[in-house]
């Protein structure tokens, strides 16, 4: 494979300077690397900007409803492991309108791969603060500032028992491209929270912001991919240094080797056409 | 002599009347005769009052009777809230001892707690009590410990032996303290028979029909569909997820099918509510998705474990915008398992959202049945097969066409790849904001499918219409009743009985209301909403309705007691 044969021909809408440009260009590249062709690759989608990159990538698509990503996603999964399932969904998407597929779908642990476009504010509906928007940043709707304490996703996927917890940062597209190949590459649910600029809503969290604070904790040989409590002060670091990188992995059995489903055919392959439920029929009381 | 008895077992929840029920229910099939059984059950796991109701018959029976003939109370309390549905003749078997019972009445006193405690527990209350009942009608004793073998099959040779032992006692109680005859009722060998309930009908018409991806959020009363399904899944190889919501089940659902899986999910009004946006998913992205509604009294929480036919026009009109979709109403155990087939073909072929409204009465009711034919509707699939998949290199999933229905692949089984949205589409299936293009889509989903939808309409079940002075109008698990009261009533009552609700079969109900002059519809629900559909869809309008919304199903005796109210009021 090569980069080519995952462009598509669907005119992109995101504003010039957008991070999400940042993000498609580290997927385009991570599934050049992992070598799987466009057909055998779903991406699933709900509703915001980031819910939008699937129609810029020449893969299947399924662009659903706000939120609603995640089940969607299992749920093809679950009948075609053979399938590589990848969300690309957003803050608001994933962790507001979303929260209850995100806490379930880390305990259900089907092999798919996450990634949220976190630009910490609404950016299709024009900048109210989302569930990740620092406190104290004024909105239309805030207008005294978001009271809210904001979501944690990454200490909340730690403690929900989430394998592999990662954060990238759009404009670091080499790296986040490598935690995409990785987080592909692990059995399981993996979540990337992706630090995104939004150039049009965000004033505050900007590139210049985030260029400051960023660093790479995979870049220090003493970090402990497997300890939980690094990870937890990892993913709990926020402000003047802010982490990027995997932050805990640990391999776990996935749904489909619990289930045990890994070891047949997909269920989508069955012929199901003369299905014999004789037995059942004779066997009611 | 009774033509036919009434048996209901009453007590409080976790005292196993069910227990007692399901093996009358075995035994009375094996001695030949006909049963309708029905669960009224409060929403508790102790404690209250439940029962188990039991109508033997040697002719089919398809509904129930107001009252009954043997009453056998398990607890004190039972006596106080069931002694009026005792017929004139019944009895009710109680252990007056036990439960202090002074007063007179139509009581038969037997010691079954003596009897259980001396065969080591008072658990074997139910085998005692089952026994008795058999020996008041008179049931062969082999069929009756036969029975308690097949119902505590699993339970390992100590339990078995103890509950025989109970049983004869109850059995051998009864044939030496009634010395008459009065609850022996006539047998009349039936054919070879299956006793199954509407949720079991729908779990194996689904089995059959192919699905492999079932998710769902447990909600009385759909709750047993996916209980037996999982059963049955390591078997037949099919995925059963309890999801965390219901708009999880319905959206992964629609992911498993996107993915090619044909796919399902059930759930109650108030889970439907949490659906319906997953439904016009389904409708827009044209991914079939087959839902049930096991109907129960709403709104809100309303009685989690009665019945109701009140969610008709909500489900008519469920998912915001316009699209096509059908909507069956089974009206028999039969019905349900056959249309649940023919629900899964048509969703596949039209890639609309198909469901089956049925209710707590149908879901939770037994009857004995002919044996089902799994080969009444074959699996049609309409899918791009695999073999065909691997030509095809260009590839437009909402491709525009006379019919409407573009060809459905699979993805990863096809050369291209497959996009589907939510969002208005182009023919390829990306965001479009085109207004030609929005009628084209339009058009497709919502005129071109109806159309070919009504075409293959399922006419409505009728009976007597021409000798009928009277003609009574029902849908969904009605038909019993309304099938059982024209059949006492011949000179006086015929029935139309919908089981497909859309496409609405307008035509026939126009055609079939011709030259009727008294039409009544008869609806478990508060406000008659089969009439208004109908007048909605011909512009007949049926002034008269039988309504019951207090929860509990119609009965023979309340429907005949209600038509004489209207008959005299003209």
């Amino acid at each position: 494979m090569n980069i080519s044969d995952f462009k598509s021909n669907d005119k992109i809408t995101w504003c010039a300077g957008c991070g999400d440009f940042g993000i498609l260009t580290a997927l385009k590249n991570a599934l050049v690397k992992i070598g799987k062709a466009p057909k055998d690759v779903l991406l699933v989608s709900g509703i915001g900007q980031a819910a939008k990159l699937p129609h810029y990538i020449k893969c299947n698509c399924f662009n659903g409803l706000h939120g609603r990503a995640l089940p969607v996603a299992s749920g093809a999964k679950m009948v075609n492991h053979n399938l590589t399932v990848i969300v690309t969904t957003g803050d608001g998407d994933c962790y507001g309108e979303g929260g209850n597929h995100f806490i379930h779908n880390i305990r259900r642990n089907v092999d798919i791969t996450v990634i949220v476009h976190n630009n910490q504010i609404y950016g299709l509906t024009k900048g109210q603060a989302s569930p990740t928007t620092d406190q104290g940043y004024v909105t239309n709707v805030q207008t005294q500032g978001v009271m809210l304490e904001p979501f944690h996703p990454l200490e909340a996927a730690l403690a929900l028992g989430c394998g592999f917890v990662a954060r990238g940062y759009s404009a670091e597209t080499e790296h986040l491209s490598w935690l995409i190949t990785e987080a592909i590459s692990y059995k399981g649910f993996s979540l990337i929270d992706v630090l995104q600029p939004c150039v049009s809503f965000n004033k505050k969290n900007t590139y210049e912001w985030y260029s400051k604070r960023v660093y790479k904790i995979n870049d220090d040989a003493l970090y402990n991919l497997q300890d939980k409590s690094s990870a937890y002060q990892k993913a709990a670091q926020w402000g003047d240094r802010i982490p990027i990188g995997i932050l805990y992995k640990e391999q776990k059995p996935s749904y489909e080797e619990r289930t045990g489903i890994i070891l047949r055919a997909p269920v989508v392959e069955d012929n199901i056409e003369n299905i014999n439920i004789d037995e059942l029929l004779n066997n009611s009381i | 002599m009774f033509s036919e008895i009434t048996i209901k077992i009453t007590g409080e929840a976790g005292q196993g009347m069910q227990t007692v029920g399901f093996n009358l229910c075995r035994l009375f099939k094996k001695c030949g005769f006909y049963i309708f059984a029905n669960q009224d059950y409060m929403s508790r796991i102790r404690g209250g009052n439940n029962f188990f109701q039991l109508r033997i018959s040697g002719v089919p029976v398809y509904t129930l009777r107001k009252h009954s003939d043997i009453i056998i109370a398990l607890d004190g309390p039972s006596i106080s809230i069931h002694k009026e549905t005792l017929n004139k003749e019944g009895v009710i078997i109680i252990d007056k001892k036990k439960f202090n019972i002074v007063e007179e009445g139509p009581f038969l006193d037997v010691g079954m707690y003596e009897i259980a405690k001396n065969l080591g527990s008072e658990i074997f209350i139910n085998s005692v009590a089952y026994g008795f009942i058999a020996g008041m009608v008179n049931a062969e004793e082999n069929f009756v410990t036969e029975t308690i073998k097949e119902s505590f099959n699993d339970k390992g040779e100590d339990i078995i032996g103890k509950n025989i032992a109970a049983a004869k006692s109850g059995y051998e109680l009864a044939m030496a303290g009634i010395k008459n005859d009065k609850f022996h009722i006539e047998v009349k060998k039936t054919k070879e028979t299956m006793i199954i309930n509407g949720n079991e009908a729908i779990a194996l018409g689904a089995i059959r029909s192919g699905c492999k991806f079932y998710s769902a959020y447990p909600m009385t009363p759909s709750t047993s569909i996916m209980n037996e399904i999982a059963q049955h899944s390591k078997q037949f190889n099919i995925i059963v997820e309890q999801a965390e919501d219901e708009i999880a089940a319905i959206n992964m659902a629609i992911g498993a099918s996107f993915a090619g899986a044909r796919s399902m999910t059930a759930t109650s009004g108030g889970g439907f509510c949490l659906m319906v946006e997953g439904v016009s998913l389904s409708a827009m992205t044209e991914t079939p998705v087959v839902i049930v509604d096991a109907q129960r009294p709403a709104p809100a929480t309303g009685f989690p474990t009665r019945t109701e036919q009140a969610d008709l026009l909500f489900v008519l009109s469920a998912g915001h915008g316009e699209f096509a979709k059908a909507i069956f109403s089974p009206g028999s155990i039969e019905e349900a398992f056959y249309l649940t087939m023919h629900a899964f073909n048509l969703s596949e072929k039209y890639q609309i959202p198909v469901f089956i409204m049925t209710d707590q009465h149908l879901a939770d009711s037994y009857r004995n049945i002919d044996k089902l034919n799994q080969n009444a509707a074959n699996v049609v699939r309409s899918i791009i097969t695999k073999e065909l998949s691997k030509k095809i290199s260009v590839y437009k999933r909402y491709e525009l066409n006379e019919n409407g229905i573009s060809a459905r692949a699979i993805p990863s089984w096809i050369d291209d790849v497959i996009y589907a949205d939510s969002d208005e589409h182009t023919e390829e299936g990306h965001i479009t904001e085109d207004a030609l293009m929005r009628i084209k889509m339009v058009e497709k989903r919502m005129h071109k499918k109806m159309q070919a939808l009504k075409k293959e309409i399922i006419k409505p079940n009728i009976f007597n219409l021409e000798k009928a002075q009277m003609v009574l109008v029902g849908f969904g698990s009605t038909y019993g009743v309304l099938r059982e009261l024209c059949e006492a009533y011949p000179d006086k009552f015929g029935f139309i009985h919908f089981s497909q609700i859309w496409p609405f079969p307008a035509d026939s109900i126009i055609e079939l209301l011709k030259d009727k002059s008294k039409v009544v519809t008869v609806e478990n629900n508060a406000t008659a909403q089969l009439a208004k559909l109908i007048r909605m869809q011909t512009g007949i309008n049926i002034s008269n309705s039988i309504l019951k919304f207090d929860g509990r199903p119609f009965d023979l005796d309340c429907l005949a007691d209600e038509l004489k109210v209207l008959e005299k009021a003209g």
